[in-house]
């Protein structure tokens, strides 16, 4: 199965498997990762499963869209490569992807 | 005595929360998981929306899938608790089996006020609350194309929307002057009430329905001036009753809710409610509440979760809500009672999007944001920091909303 590493803010990482089609939003709450909260179930409208894409995956993520930006710009852990879990669909691709969780979900 | 065992009473969101919850602060032991319902826990939002459009299969309702609760080692148990046994630590299902805990969370969740009219035992007439009412619903579907909904709240909105889109004609009544008038300004009724015209609805206020009528069906819906409108199907969104009783029977402190204190416990030292069923104190807002979302019963879950794993943490998260009709996403940050003035961002008598902001001694309090999600979590971050803004820059659609917590923050 493909992978995922959610990198908790204090270091602490958590490698789980993914299901393609899944969001990586459901991929965190399946496996129970801290820090990511997911409380709308994927709606984009609570900005709680904030993740940062390292620079050199995220040609294959892609970058936010116009509402992902409009969620996280306001937080104060917003950069370059944010964007919210719930709004990137896991595929093949991203197998071995690795995101770092900011310290605290809005 | 074996392993230490938390037993969660209801499968809902604050369930679903709870056992990540309890996982993650480190609880070993055993979590048992009785739900009244037939499968794991889901997420009702969609229940009266993308679920209702057929959009979403019940598996893609879970929240979250069959293996996280194996992996977790969370056993589900399809049980109904008709009694608690707070001394002696147990609870007892329908059949007379008896079990033990060593905590136990109750996380009931409320039930539709049922409308006491004539004619509200009809088929036809549903409430919405769980998947099966939604099954009931589409099962009415094909043979209907009336619809009247009772209650202009967010439930009957929404449902009303996704009736409309599925293209039946549908009425909405409310009793009141207003769509929404418990918990919006008028600013926002108004713009409801536009919206839901516009879409090809018949939507009434300051109506008093009299009765449902029919054979076995409903076919109509009576109104005082003897007004009758055609009704295949007649669905009540009158609000909710907290499912306290288990918790009053067994000599719990209940008030609108079980009470609990804010770390998520009732009156008994082992026993703790969550949800949309628990009445708590808000420290923000200075008074108890009871409130029925989901956000409250993951913060409610988590407080929960903490405290049987000793872990200090009270219930803190700022109350939100959302709502989606059409293509209108709203968001609701904070509690709006006891509000004094409101800010209006963007226009709401045209167009379909803008952002109401609710003001208390000049700070801002709530705000509801449609298809405003900058305006929303700004909002978020400036009721935390008691933010109180120029009103004139609040409103201004060219004053960037990072430059007001800018300035607050500046100002420490």
């Amino acid at each position: 199965m493909p992978t995922v590493t959610f990198v908790e803010h204090d270091g602490t990482p958590h490698t789980i498997d993914f299901v393609e089609g899944q969001s990586m939003m459901e991929a965190a709450t399946n496996n129970a990762v801290p820090g990511i909260e997911g409380d709308c179930g994927g709606e984009a409208a609570c900005g709680t499963c904030h993740i940062i894409i390292t620079d050199d995956w995220i040609s294959t993520t892609g970058t936010r869209s116009d509402r992902e930006s409009q969620m996280i710009e306001m937080s104060p852990e917003c950069q370059a490569n944010s964007r919210l879990a719930c709004q990137l669909v896991a595929s093949k691709a991203m197998d071995g992807l690795k995101v770092r969780l900011p310290e605290f979900q809005m | 005595m074996g392993t230490a065992r938390v037993i969660i009473v209801g499968a809902s969101h604050a369930s679903a929360q709870m056992c990540a919850s309890l996982r993650q602060d480190g609880w070993t032991g055993e979590i048992l998981l009785l739900g009244d319902e037939p499968g794991l826990p889901y997420q009702r939002p969609p229940l009266s929306k993308a679920y209702l459009a057929g959009k979403l299969s019940p598996d893609e309702l879970l929240i979250r899938k069959p293996d996280f609760y194996l992996k977790q080692e969370v056993r589900f148990r399809p049980a109904r608790v008709v009694k608690l046994h707070p001394d002696a630590l147990q609870v007892e299902l329908e059949d007379g089996e008896v079990l033990d805990f060593d905590h136990l969370a109750l996380c009931l969740g409320a039930r539709p006020r049922r409308l006491s009219l004539p004619g509200a035992h009809l088929n036809g007439v549903h409430y919405l609350r769980g998947a099966a009412d939604i099954q009931g619903i589409q099962a009415d579907l094909p043979t209907s194309k009336h619809a009247v909904i009772i209650g202009g709240g967010y439930i009957g909105l929404e449902t009303a929307a996704s009736l409309r889109q599925l293209g039946l004609t549908v009425t909405v009544l409310e009793t009141a002057g207003r769509v929404l008038q418990r918990v919006t300004a008028p600013e926002v009724s108004t713009f409801y009430e536009r919206i839901h015209r516009e879409e090809g609805i018949d939507l009434r206020t300051d109506v008093e329905v009299l009765a449902l009528e029919g054979g076995d069906r409903v076919r109509g819906v009576l109104l005082a001036g003897d007004e009758v409108l055609q009704a295949d199907l007649a669905i009540v969104g009158i609000g909710v009753v907290p499912n306290v009783e288990l918790a009053q029977e067994a000599g719990l402190a209940v008030s609108d809710g079980i009470v609990i204190d804010g770390h998520g416990q009732t009156d008994h030292a082992h026993i703790y409610a969550a949800g949309d069923c628990a009445n708590y104190f808000d420290a923000r807002y200075g008074r108890r509440l009871r409130l029925e979302s989901v956000p409250n019963a993951v913060e409610q879950a988590k407080t929960v979760a903490a405290t049987i794993c000793g872990k200090d943490k009270e219930i803190s998260g700022l109350p939100w809500f959302w709502s989606d009709q059409y293509d209108l996403k709203l968001q609701i940050a904070g509690l709006s009672a006891g509000y004094e003035e409101v800010v209006l961002r963007g226009d709401p008598s045209v167009g379909r999007d803008f952002a109401c902001f609710y003001l208390n001694e000049g700070r801002i309090i709530a705000a509801d944001c449609v298809n405003r999600p900058q305006e929303f979590m700004f909002s978020k971050r400036a009721i935390g920091a008691n933010l109180a803004p120029q009103r004139k820059l609040l409103a201004d659609p060219d004053t960037a909303l990072a430059s007001l917590l800018q300035v607050a923050e500046s100002a420490g």
